[in-house]
Order: C-alpha cells, then structure tokens, then sequence
C-alpha cells in the first residue's frame, strides 16, 4: 500500500464513497491498529464522526446488581502494576484515564474536557508537545478534587524505576508539568506522532496523589490503597479479595449525570470459560463473561439457550506462524538458533514461500475458529486496489510447482531433499486444542506437498514463560516453526512491528528478552521502522508501517494465520459498548439493562 | 504419654525441615517465572521484570533464599504474593472459611454416611443392603469428581434451574437469608464431595468391622447374651475404628488443602484455587506458605492419629 494510493482512500471516505468504519476494519487487515487509523483520518482532516451511543437511564442508579465473570481473578487493583488483562479491568472499575479508545479506534474523553489536536491547539504542530484540558468538577470517591497534580503525579510515580511499574514506557522519555489546576502539559524529547499513550487507555489510568505520595518508587507495595482503591470512577470500592471477587457501589457524585446505571458491581473470577459462558449464556447467573476461549461450535449450542449471546469485538490479536532464520540444531557459544547461524533449509525463499501457500486458512476459520478467528480479516482480499500483493493463497500444487522449480526433488519416502538436506521441521506451539487441530491442518498439506512437520506441543504456562533454563520457550524458539497468538499493543503498530528489529534479536546474551524470535535480520526493514518513529505526517507514517508488515509478510519471516477477535458472553438484557483497543470495561459507566 | 509426644514432636522438627527445602528446591527449579507475563507483553521493558526479580530476591541462590524465607516464617512472617503483593497470611486466612465450610461439612456428611452404611453392610454381608451400598460405593469412587460435578450442574443448575454453580463468597444478604444462599451455593459441591469420600470410607469401615465380627470375644459376648446393639456398638465398631481412624485423621489435612478440581469446578475461592492459581502464575511465596501448612498438618494429625489408638485400645501403649 503506497501513500498515493493511502491518501486516495482517506479522500473517499472525506467524500463519503466509503464508511469510517470500512476504513479502519481494511487498515487493521493492513497491519495498523484502529487508533492509527483514525489518527490519519484526523490529520487529513476528516472530521470525527461518532457513532452517538443511545444511553437510555434518565437516573443515576436503580439498576440493581451488575455482575461479571472473568476466568482469571483479579489478583491487584493498582492500574500502574497490573500485569494481566484480568487486573487491569479490575482497576478500570475504579480508576480512569484521561481518555478511552472505543471500538472503532476513535479517542473519547474520560477525565478530559477535550482530546487534543492541532486544530484546538492541544497538539504542536512539531510533534513535540500535547497540552491536555482536564474535566472540571471530577471528585475522587474520598471526596478530594480531582486535579493537575494527580496527573503529574502519576508521572512521576511510573517513571521512577524503583516504583517497577508496568506502565513505564509510556511514561520515562516524557516531562509532564502542571499549567493550571485543569491543564497539563506533555513534552517529549522528539517529534513524536503517535503521543496518545500517556494517560490514555490502559496505560493510563490516573491513580490519586494524595493516597500514594508516600508510597512512591522502593515502598510503592505497601500502599494501602493498592488494595483498596480510591478512585474517579463510576464505582466505589466495596470489598477485594484477590483471585476472587471485586466488589464495588455505585458512585453518587460521579461525573457524568444519570451514570452509572448500576447499584452494586460484582467482577468474579475463577473456573474455566466454558462454564463461564454458561453462567452467562445458559443460566443468566453472570450478566457478562469475558474473553470466551471456547471452541465456536460449543458457543452456537449454547446461545439456543437464548438467555446471553456471543459478542464479538475487534482487537489487535493475530494466531501466526514464525519461521525460524536461524538454525535451530546446531549448537554455538552454548546456544541453539544463535543469530550466527542460518537455517539449512528455511533459509531458501522458495521453501518459506511453499510453506506460506501451505496453510489452509479458509479451512482453519471454518473448522476450528469460527466466529472466534477470521482468516479474512488479516492480509486479506480486500478490495480490487489492496489486492494486489496481500492475498494469501492455499494451493498444495503451487507449493509443489515452487518447490520442483527450486530442486527439492522428492525422495523414495516421499519427502524432498536437496544436497542431502531434507525438508523436515519441527512445528511447536501451545497445547490448546484450536492450535493442535490447526497443527494437524497444516501436516496434512504439508505431507502432500513433500515436506515432514514433527508436531510438538508445550504446555502453555511453559512456552510462553521467560524462563532462561528452559529450552521449550517461545523466545528461545528451538525448533523450525512455532504458532500462537501476538496481541498488538494498544494502540501504536510501532512498538508490535519492533519485533522484526534486527536490535530486538532474542539472544543468550540478553537472556532471550529481545522480542524478535524468528532472528529476523533485515537493513531495510530496520531503516524503515527507525524512519517511521518520528514521521510526523500520519498518512506518510502508516504507509510506512504498513510497508514494514509487508516486507515481513513477503520475506515469509512471519505467516499470519488467523485474526481472532476478542469474544465475550453477554446476556440479552445487557447493553454496552466493547473496544479491543482498550480495557474491556473502558465505557462500565455506560452499561445498562434493558427493562 | 508425655515423653512419647515429646520424642514424636522432636522427629517432626528434622522432617519439617527436610520438607520444606525440597518443596523450596523443587519450585525454585521447576520452569516459569512469577513475571513471565511481563516479558511477553511488548509494552513493559524488559527492565522491569528485571528490576522485579531484584527486588523481590529472586536472582539469589537458592540456599539464601531458603534461608531468609526459613528465618522470616520462624518470626511468623509468611512474606507476600509476588502476584498480588498481599500477605500470604491475609490471603490464606481470606480463604479459609470457604474450604472450612465446604469441605469439612463435606467429610462430615461422608462420615454420617459411611460409618452407618459400613457397619450395617458387614453385619449382614452379602445381603441385598450390602449388595446395594456395594454398588453405590463401585460408582462412587470410580466417577471421578470433576465427571458428577458437571452431572450435577447439568441437572441441577442448567436443567432444573434450581442452584446457582458458580460460588460467591460475598452474599449481601442478611439472617436467615444468609445461611440460606450459602447451604444453597454448597450443596453440589458439598455433595460431591461427599459422595467421593463416602464412597471410600464405607469399604473400609465395611471390611474393618467384616475382620472384627468373626472374631471369638464377639461370638463370646453374643454368647453372654449381651444385646446387638451393644455387641456392635461397644465391641465391634471400637475395634473395627483403629483402621479408620487413620484414613480420617490421614484426610484431616485435605480440610485444609481444599479440594483442587472441585474448587475449580464450582470457582470455590478456596484454598485449593488459591494453591492452583499461584502454581500458575510461580506465586512462590503463597505455595511455599500452603504447602508447608499442608505438611504440618499431615504431621499432626499423623501424631493425633497415634494417640487416638492408644485410647480405642487400650492394648497400645506408647513407650
């Protein structure tokens, strides 16, 4: 996707031929996330469009008992350390960002009185200052005024490395002042385009200073209200117990009239999804149960229940298979797949490019996914002007033709050689029964075409742990090809494309930490992806991103296989809006039950 | 008595410790790593997780950081969860009440099942009763608990629509109200609990009381023409006690352990889940705390066990 050809189609949304949404569901096939898109929509100019949300409470209140079920408890409800999914929609309950990211990618203020831009000057136009206005009037549960000083101070309590909050990368390379009592200033070190990770969405919950400014950087854990939250939010807090239950009541004095709708919240955790979804679903126990990763066919027997249904939202999660540069058999300075190395076979583009025609996507989503994993969505057919590198093809016989063409002749039992060196590859994933089934997929297609996949399977708590004496991990990545889902991080694609750097090569050196598994080593790429950090001109800026994912699709370091989008069970009476750019529990203050 | 319990506490100090090592050993070595899910999250800095396992001790060899946990639980310091950085103690003690609840009413209702059942099956062996308790017993403890757990839920919950499955450890309700909603969210759990255990335990007791019944003294005391009641009461089940005794004081501790696959099933939050969730996530600290209890009370009970014999028969004598 060129720039040329990217300006043309913001032009044809400004002019209506084509819908906002369209637009940003074909830059998500593209590799961007939905906040980037929205972000180029905005500096063309085109104005933001939302869809209005019909809230239909006329009171605060009088909703009864709203009660949610995650799989996994919340195990701690301070925002700034919260490492799971799990214990970030537990703080969300109560704290809140500046602004949220709703499903279309489109930013909405929260304790902001308005998003910045260049056009109301909260943006400078060299990139590098963001002035934000804060929502007059915000009370903490405790009362307090909400003010500058509370956003300040969340700065200073993450940057501080002794504090080890999650959220530090959104807040080291940045100075946060107080202008006024209601405005902030952000200044970065470079021009930075994408400045709308401060603050904002999971990142950027704001906790109060006046409950934690004595329990900043070495003492941050023995904060009272690490457990016991004080905060802006809809809810106040009741009762925690971790791995269990959060507990909170409704907020009289919050911010925004006729919120919430609820008079108590009940987040539980715990059991497995499928029981999950059928205290949703089936037995209407839960009003609303996250993350169902339950095979599709189960979910449709389900809902014939009729009391919940499935809710699917859009987000940044992609099931790929990386393809190992390296060689992952032989040994050097006391590491296997070491960046000195190639590999034997995979090593040849025309065996990564038969392997890439390999993959039955199409049967993937039909018989495995479902609804729960779409392999159109990601690198897909789109329409006529994108179609022309990104379509991804199943053909066992071009595969072969490939192949033959190349000299990997096949042998007496049936598998390709060349020079004495066999198409033989160790495939590793997660054990999850989606995967084994896709695994098996894949083999299959594979053994028509000539080439031996010995399937392996790793206990999940194993593959993706960062152990650095266990050989089985995925950054270690010790076999030919491995499978399983990265989640783009909201909301910039800059950071999830850093992980084909040649900087972020996952060595013994630096224990493995580098995110580029596959030791996928590349100048262009490198050039590009550096350029891109401070393009100041969105439109520019994505196709450059949108370029980097190409490249690596192309070079087949990484096949993407399907794009699985976020599933929850909802009961029917259960009203709310859902983003997968953002804490499932970004807009809890807008949920409501229809009478 | 008192030197015997002397001699036998002094031997659990040596066995406590050798225990709690290999346990420190084993989940010191054994993959994973508690911030595992930081290093795979692109947005945190590797530093992070870095500056974590610095702060928490977790680089350290293994040997100092057996010897500073022994020291800090010798002063009753449990230390934190690295997960949720509570105290191990305030989150074991937060879901103590639950597994108290429901498993020690379970084994109680296991044993008000199995001594009765047991000991009517043996009287008459073979006959149609004990055919039946029999049967029950087979499919009892061959269904394992997660397969009834579900039939129940299936039945009870989905079907009938008559208990709700999923365990809530806060009901706002009040009084009588209160008791009620909790017997309520316990009785499937509970019951199949139960059902495993007593299943057990009535073929113990059954065989326990078969070897006792045939023996002279209850043939003699027939004889004498004591009446059946008492022949069973007073010198056939006190006998026939030693063996289940054991097995009772034996599953003691899996009070206190929880009831792993059954929490799971019913999202008791127990001790059981807790331990489960905190292998999960290398929660060191935590299953550390739970397992090291765990082995106490295997120790105590084991000892309780001994002094329990001496007092059904009096034959036993500590020296």
């Amino acid at each position: 996707m060129e720039e040329k050809a990217l300006r043309s189609l913001i032009a044809s949304v400004a002019d209506g031929r084509l819908s906002r949404r369209d637009f940003v569901t074909r830059m998500v096939g593209l590799g961007l996330s939905a906040p980037l898109a929205v972000q180029m929509l905005t500096h063309a100019g085109v104005a933001v469009a939302q869809t209005p949300y019909a809230y239909k409470p006329t009171k605060r209140g009088g909703g009864g008992a709203l009660k949610i079920l995650w799989w996994q408890g919340a195990t701690l409800l301070n925002p700034h350390f919260a490492v799971g999914t799990k214990d970030q929609d537990g703080s969300r309950i109560f704290y809140e960002p500046l602004a949220s990211w709703d499903g279309d990618g489109n930013m909405v203020p929260v304790l902001a009185a308005e998003i910045p831009s260049v056009q109301n000057g909260g943006v400078s136009g060299d990139g590098l200052t963001v002035t934000w206005k804060l929502k007059p009037g915000v009370q903490w549960h405790d009362g307090k005024p909400f003010t500058a000083d509370d956003v300040v101070f969340n700065w200073e309590y993450a940057r501080d490395p002794a504090t080890s909050a999650v959220t530090i990368a959104a807040y080291k390379d940045i100075t946060v002042q107080k202008v006024d009592d209601l405005t902030i200033k952000i200044t970065f070190k470079e021009p930075t385009p994408f400045w709308a990770q401060a603050f904002v969405g999971l990142s950027g919950m704001i906790i109060p200073k006046h409950h934690f400014e004595n329990y900043t950087g070495g003492k941050s854990r023995e904060a009272p209200a690490n457990l016991k939250p004080v905060g802006t939010g809809p809810y106040k807090f009741v009762d925690f117990k971790p791995g269990d239950i959060v507990r909170g009541e409704i907020n009289q004095n919050y911010h925004i009239p006729n919120r919430p709708h609820f008079d108590t919240i009940e987040m539980k955790g715990g059991g497995d999804a499928v029981s999950a979804a059928r205290a949703v679903i089936q037995t209407a126990e839960f009003d609303f149960a996250w993350n169902m990763q339950v095979e599709d066919e189960i979910l449709l027997k389900l809902e014939q229940g009729g009391k919940g249904k499935i809710a699917v939202v859009e987000g940044g999660n992609i099931e790929h298979i990386g393809v190992n540069t390296t060689d992952p058999t032989t040994e050097v300075d006391g590491e296997r797949s070491s960046a000195k190395t190639k590999h034997p076979t995979l090593s040849d583009p025309a065996v990564r490019k038969a392997l890439s025609m390999l993959i039955d996507r199409v049967s993937v989503e039909k018989f495995i996914y479902g609804r729960t994993g779409k392999a159109t969505a990601a690198f897909v057919n789109n329409p006529a002007q994108f179609k022309s590198k990104k379509t991804f093809e199943f053909s066992i016989e071009k595969a072969n033709k490939v192949l033959d063409e190349a000299g990997w002749a096949k042998g007496s039992d049936g598998i390709r050689a060349k020079d004495g060196k066999k198409l033989k590859f160790v495939f590793q994933t997660s054990i999850n029964a989606p995967r084994q089934k896709t695994q098996a997929i894949i083999k299959q297609a594979c053994q028509k075409a000539g080439i031996d996949l010995e399937l392996k399977s790793i206990v999940g708590s194993v593959f993706f742990s960062s152990d650095v004496g266990n050989p089985d991990t995925y950054p270690k990545f010790y076999a030919d090809i491995q499978m399983f889902t990265t989640t783009q991080p909201q909301p910039d694609p800059y950071q999830f494309l850093a992980q084909f750097t040649s900087a972020e090569v996952a060595t013994k050196e630096n224990k493995w930490q580098g995110r580029n598994y596959t030791r996928y080593r590349n100048p262009e790429y490198d050039k590009l992806h550096t350029a891109s950090r401070s393009e100041l001109d969105a439109v520019k800026r994505a196709a450059m991103l949108i370029q980097c994912n190409d490249i690596v699709v192309d070079d087949v370091a990484v096949i993407p296989v399907v794009y699985r989008p976020q599933v929850h069970a909802v009961s029917n009476a259960l009203r709310a809006r859902y983003s997968g750019w953002d804490s499932s529990l970004w807009d809890l203050s807008g949920w409501y039950r229809e009478a | 008595m008192g030197q015997y319990l002397l001699r036998r506490l002094l031997i659990a100090v040596p066995s406590l410790l050798g225990i709690s090592l290999v346990l420190f050993c084993v989940l010191a070595l054994a993959p994973g790593d508690p911030f595992g899910e930081l290093t795979t999250n692109p947005n945190v800095p590797p530093e992070v997780a870095a500056a974590l396992r610095v702060k928490f001790g977790l680089d350290d060899p293994i040997l100092v950081r057996y010897w500073r946990w022994l020291l800090a639980m010798l002063q009753g310091d449990w230390g934190f969860s690295f997960v949720s950085r509570v105290n191990v103690d305030t989150l074991i003690m937060q879901r103590l009440p639950a597994t108290l609840v429901v498993i020690g009413l379970s084994q109680v209702l296991a044993l008000a099942i199995a001594l009765p059942v047991g000991v009517l099956a043996a009287r008459k062996p073979y006959s149609i009763f004990d055919q039946i308790a029999n049967t029950f017993a087979f499919i009892g403890f061959s269904l394992p608990t997660f397969f009834t757990g579900l039939v129940l839920i299936l039945i009870f919950s989905i079907w009938l629509d008559w208990l709700p499955f999923v365990y809530r450890s806060d009901i706002s309700a009040t009084g009588w109200r209160w008791y009620w909603e909790h017997l309520r969210q316990a009785i499937m759990p509970m019951a199949v609990l139960a059902l495993f255990q007593a299943a057990s335990m009535t073929r113990y007791v059954r065989s326990a009381v078969l070897d006792v019944i045939r023996l002279d003294y209850v043939t003699t005391a027939r004889a004498k023409g004591v009446g059946e009641r008492r022949v069973i009461l007073k010198h056939v089940v006190r006998n026939a006690l030693i063996p289940v005794v054991t097995l009772v004081a034996l599953q003691m501790p899996a009070l206190f352990g929880g009831a792993i696959v059954t929490e799971q099933i019913f999202r008791i939050p127990g001790i059981g889940s807790l331990l489960i969730s905190s292998i999960l996530a290398n929660d060191t600290p935590v299953i550390m705390a739970v397992t090291f209890v765990f082995s106490c009370l295997v120790v105590f009970f084991n000892l309780m066990a001994d002094l329990l014999y001496g007092w059904l028969d009096p034959r036993i004598k500590f020296s």
